[in-house]
């Protein structure tokens, strides 16, 4: 195993982020019922043609940007031919010659770089069900839907050189996709495909090995188990002298292990061709600019700036960067503040108590009641000393609850802190007269005895005085009296 | 009776629009057997259109094709009608929606009377590869009407109709206009919109208009004509009147070229008597005659049959069997089903067609045929161009031969000649007229081919109605 290196090329479809589909106005909403989404152009009826969606070519030219890709500034489309019951007009739009962006890098967080072959858009087909639950149907059924949604088409360069790499690769590529609004990369929904090619080599050979292609791979953890079982078997047909043939392989995610698809040798001729549909699509500078001029804030981007600016850990930052919803949230919490203790405290709230409750209970930012006003206005109370950390606590769980400010549901709750100094007064003098022992003990020298004092008042109180103030006026108490 | 004057009576109430359909349908019923130019009549549905029409003539008054019959080919979508592209594999196929041009049709009033005959997806020049049987020519019903378009411009010249649609990809307007003695256009690609236009070769294809005379002509492009947002391809360039201020030509110093390579071997010498006998006359009238020379039109022929097949074979491969139109599942598989389907939905042309496609565009072969076939194009484009800087416009023979017998020719490559004089237009996208030039001594039509840069369809329809002008006075001249 250690005399060999692994060569790992990634190809990722990603489903682009608009409302209607790449060439008609059909929605791409994921939960509809089968065959809602469709019309005449995205069902392949004669005499249709293809209108480009704007939205989709400028995610593109976007996705090409942030992976430092070249732009072709004249760009076509082409159709790629082939037969199959998925795809209604048996070709599918793609791009060949002149895709969006082409020679490009995604610098990992490791600082090294993946080179970055093309960016292209293409359409998707619709889904063939041959199951109804898990009855085998003796026929099909097609669900176009999804037929002729937008994707892009990341193709990586051979550069990444283990399985745990592509899955680093991988995790950083989708946040920078989820983080510049083009996907959602939900790889569950299907917004995000990822097939491989790998080959193995002696170290320090120069040649490339014969590659094999994997597909079938539905999450980053089988990407890692395919790539490294499929490295593995590489491996031991070459050490026993044996020749690796270049086909595509499935993986089997029960049997864990791949297996062979179809020979390369009977790839199909896709007889790509521009499609004369549609015509180029040129980008002059001004427009590029203007598309360009509204990539959001990127992963990297945003935990510099946590660091740097928000004076968080990088162990926040990280945990921010690996979780828009959270860092969004985040964002809308600290909007206009410029206290650091205030970042501090709403990044700790976040972290350590929403993160949490939200995993419990399996729920997502946009299910949850509590907005981030009110979380702003309880990192306020906090801050300035109008709540303790324990009402804090108390308080979270109801805001929570019922999407309220703090501050209303501290009123209907009876807890509010005490503003009236002589009441606060009234009750400290009546805890000194309760706890003589504790009097004396202070009287002795013991200063620190203060702290059950302030316990106890704090008690009575049901947390609603200002430590700090009964603090004080203890002290005084304490002080003037004989 | 013309456009102008079916409008004209029925604004004016001296006629009523239903009794126009009707008498259409009169017609089509008792002659149209003979010729077959109508795959599906419209009866009830035309009847009804004329009778809204008259009921609501108020509202109506200022649309410019008020309650006229048109008949249109069958290769382009009207709503909840079959369309069929003269195929068995859509014999059944009924429409989800109106192409652009049915939709700009019936906005100004039109009647669609019915869908008619043609080459299988015009695939021919004759009207002979319908599944439904061919068309005949209504002057000589022994022979064929031209094609792919033959239906189309049968019932116009048969008087069923006074205006039709067609399409024309490599000259299936123009040579069917010719052969069958009426007027028709091929516009300057993307100045008419695709949208619901059954595919054939996309970058070829064009809907344009058949009439009986240059002002009706037109008046339908005016209507059909102009940007679509569903089809990228379509011109965003404003469209005029075409049919207002038509007569305003003034022919002095206007400069016609005569291109050698088309009177060339191979022309009857009768057309080109009579194609040279008008440009005569245009010279006495005032015009310069000059000869030109198109030095690539040789390779027209082959550019288009690399071109427009590699087009047709992708564009025809949603035709199998799944989602709709004719389906064999009696395959072992999906691909035997595949099969199937398509070896009894498609004719002998449209198979060769996807065949000779498919060939072109394979890994291998795209470089020396398809890649070859654009830059010669190219070359062919530049020809006109040049041409253009020099002369206002060009005037060929629409077809060298009057129509040919039914059944006479046999052999692809002949018929595929018979498209030579029309190919060159459609490949460099600029706009061409069929001008029916009298007939011959046998009293078979006469074609000649008015050909004009890009978008200078206005300038086409002031000369074609100026020479209309003259060659009638010629003809009262000489009874």
């Amino acid at each position: 195993m250690m005399d060999w290196e692994v060569v790992i090329g990634l190809e990722v479809h990603v489903q682009l982020k608009t409302k209607s589909k790449m060439f008609c106005s059909c929605s791409t909403d994921f939960d509809s019922l089968p065959n809602e989404n469709i019309c005449p152009i995205c069902t392949g009826q004669p005499g249709v043609l293809p209108k480009i969606n704007r939205r989709a070519i400028e995610l593109a030219l976007i996705a090409s940007k942030i992976l430092n890709c070249k732009i072709n500034r004249i760009s076509r489309f082409a159709r790629k031919n082939y037969f199959y019951p998925d795809l209604p007009k048996n070709y599918q739009i793609s791009q060949y010659e002149e895709p969006i962006g082409y020679d490009g890098y995604l610098e990992l967080p490791s600082g090294k770089r993946i080179g970055i072959m093309r960016v292209h858009q293409e359409e998707d087909t619709g889904k063939l069900l041959h199951y109804i639950g898990s009855r085998k149907l003796d026929y099909s059924l097609i669900d176009f839907n999804r037929s002729g949604i937008p994707l892009l088409e990341i193709v990586s360069k051979p550069d990444i050189r283990s399985p745990e790499e592509a899955v680093e690769y991988l995790t950083f590529l989708r946040l920078n996709l989820i983080y510049a609004g083009i996907s959602d990369c939900d790889m569950e929904k299907g917004s995000l495909r990822c097939d491989a090619n790998l080959s193995v080599r002696r170290k320090g050979e120069k040649e490339l090995g014969v590659k094999v292609e994997v597909k079938n791979m539905n999450s980053f953890k089988s990407v890692k188990d395919a790539l490294s079982y499929e490295a593995r078997r590489q491996i031991k047909l070459l050490e026993k002298g044996e020749k690796i043939i270049q086909e595509t392989r499935l993986w089997d995610e029960r049997g864990g292990v791949t297996k062979s698809m179809r020979r390369k040798e009977y790839a199909h001729d896709y007889r790509y061709f521009p499609d004369p549909d549609l015509v180029e699509l040129e980008f002059d500078e001004e427009f590029l600019n203007e598309v360009f001029s509204k990539i959001p804030e990127l992963p990297l981007e945003r935990r510099r700036r946590y660091i740097d600016e928000l004076s968080l850990s990088e162990y926040e930052a990280d945990v921010f960067i690996s979780n828009k919803e959270a860092s969004d949230f985040f964002e809308e919490v600290i909007k206009g503040e410029n206290d650091k203790s205030f970042f501090k405290e709403a990044s700790s709230w976040i972290l350590n108590d929403l993160l949490g409750i939200l995993n419990e209970r399996k729920l997502s930012f946009n299910e949850l009641k509590l907005k981030p006003e009110h979380l702003k206005e309880l990192v306020k109370l906090k801050i300035s000393g109008k709540i303790t950390s324990k009402i804090g606590k108390e308080i979270f769980p109801v805001m929570l609850e019922k999407g309220e400010f703090p501050s209303k549901l501290l009123k209907e709750l009876d807890m509010e802190q005490i503003q009236d100094e002589d009441e606060i007064r009234r009750i400290c003098s009546c805890v000194l007269k309760e706890n003589q022992k504790v009097v004396e003990d202070y009287k002795k020298g013991k200063k620190q005895a203060i702290g059950r004092l302030v316990g106890e008042v704090m008690k009575k109180t049901r947390g609603r005085a200002n430590p700090r103030a009964v603090n004080e006026i203890l002290r005084n108490l304490l002080e003037s009296s004989p | 009776m013309s456009i102008k004057e079916i409008v004209e009576g029925i604004k004016n109430k001296k006629i009523k629009a239903k009794e126009v359909v009707e008498e259409c349908l009169k017609e089509i019923r008792e002659r149209d057997k003979g010729v077959n130019s109508f795959i599906t009549v419209f009866e009830e549905d035309a009847i009804k259109e004329g009778e809204l029409i008259d009921r609501n003539l108020e509202d109506l008054k200022d649309k410019k094709l008020l309650g006229v019959p048109i008949s249109i080919k069958d290769n382009i979508l009207v709503k909840g009608k079959r369309t069929t592209a003269g195929s068995k594999i859509l014999e059944n196929y009924i429409a989800t929606y109106d192409a652009t041009v049915v939709k700009r049709l019936k906005e100004e009033g039109a009647i669609i009377i019915g869908k008619t005959n043609m080459d299988e997806f015009a695939f021919g020049s004759s009207t002979e590869t319908s599944y439904f049987g061919p068309t005949r020519n209504p002057v000589d019903i022994e022979r064929v009407p031209g094609g792919s378009s033959g239906g189309s411009a049968a019932s116009v010249s048969a008087g069923f109709v006074p205006c039709s649609l067609g399409s024309d990809t490599g000259g299936s307007i123009r040579q069917p206009a010719s052969f069958c003695g009426v007027f028709g256009l091929k516009p300057t690609y993307g100045r008419v919109s695709r949208y619901g236009l059954i595919a054939f070769a996309s970058s070829l294809d064009q809907i344009g208009p058949f009439a009986k005379n240059t002002f009706d002509l037109a008046l339908i492009m005016e209507v059909i004509a102009g940007y679509d947002e569903y089809d990228s391809t379509s011109l965003n360039e404003e469209v005029p009147e075409y049919s207002k201020d038509i007569e305003n030509f003034d022919i002095k110093g206007v400069k016609i070229g005569l291109p050698d390579e088309y009177f060339e071997l191979g022309v009857d010498s009768e057309i080109k008597d009579r194609i040279l006998g008008i440009c005569k006359k245009l010279e006495e009238e005032g015009s310069i005659i000059e000869r030109i020379k198109l030095p690539h039109t040789k390779y027209a022929v082959s550019v288009y049959y690399i071109v427009a097949p590699s087009e047709a074979s992708s564009n025809l491969a949603r035709y199998d069997g799944v989602k709709y139109g004719y389906s064999n599942r009696n395959g072992k598989d999906l691909i035997e089903d595949y099969f199937l389907t398509r070896r009894d939905g498609f004719g002998e042309e449209a198979k060769r067609r996807i065949i000779i496609g498919t060939f072109a565009l394979s890994s291998g072969y795209y470089d020396a045929y398809y890649l070859k076939a654009q830059k010669v194009r190219t070359l062919i484009k530049r020809d006109f161009e040049e041409a253009f800087k020099k002369v206002d416009f060009i005037i060929t023979p629409t077809s060298p031969q009057v129509p040919f017998k039914i059944g006479e020719i046999l052999d692809p490559i002949s018929m595929y000649m018979q498209d030579v004089f029309t190919i060159p237009a459609s490949l460099a996208g600029i706009p061409g007229l069929n001008f029916p030039a009298g007939r011959n001594k046998d009293g078979l039509p006469i074609g000649l081919q008015i050909l004009g840069k890009k978008l200078s369809e206005r300038e086409i329809f002031c000369f074609s109605f100026f020479l209309e002008k003259i060659l009638e006075k010629e003809v009262m001249d000489h009874g």
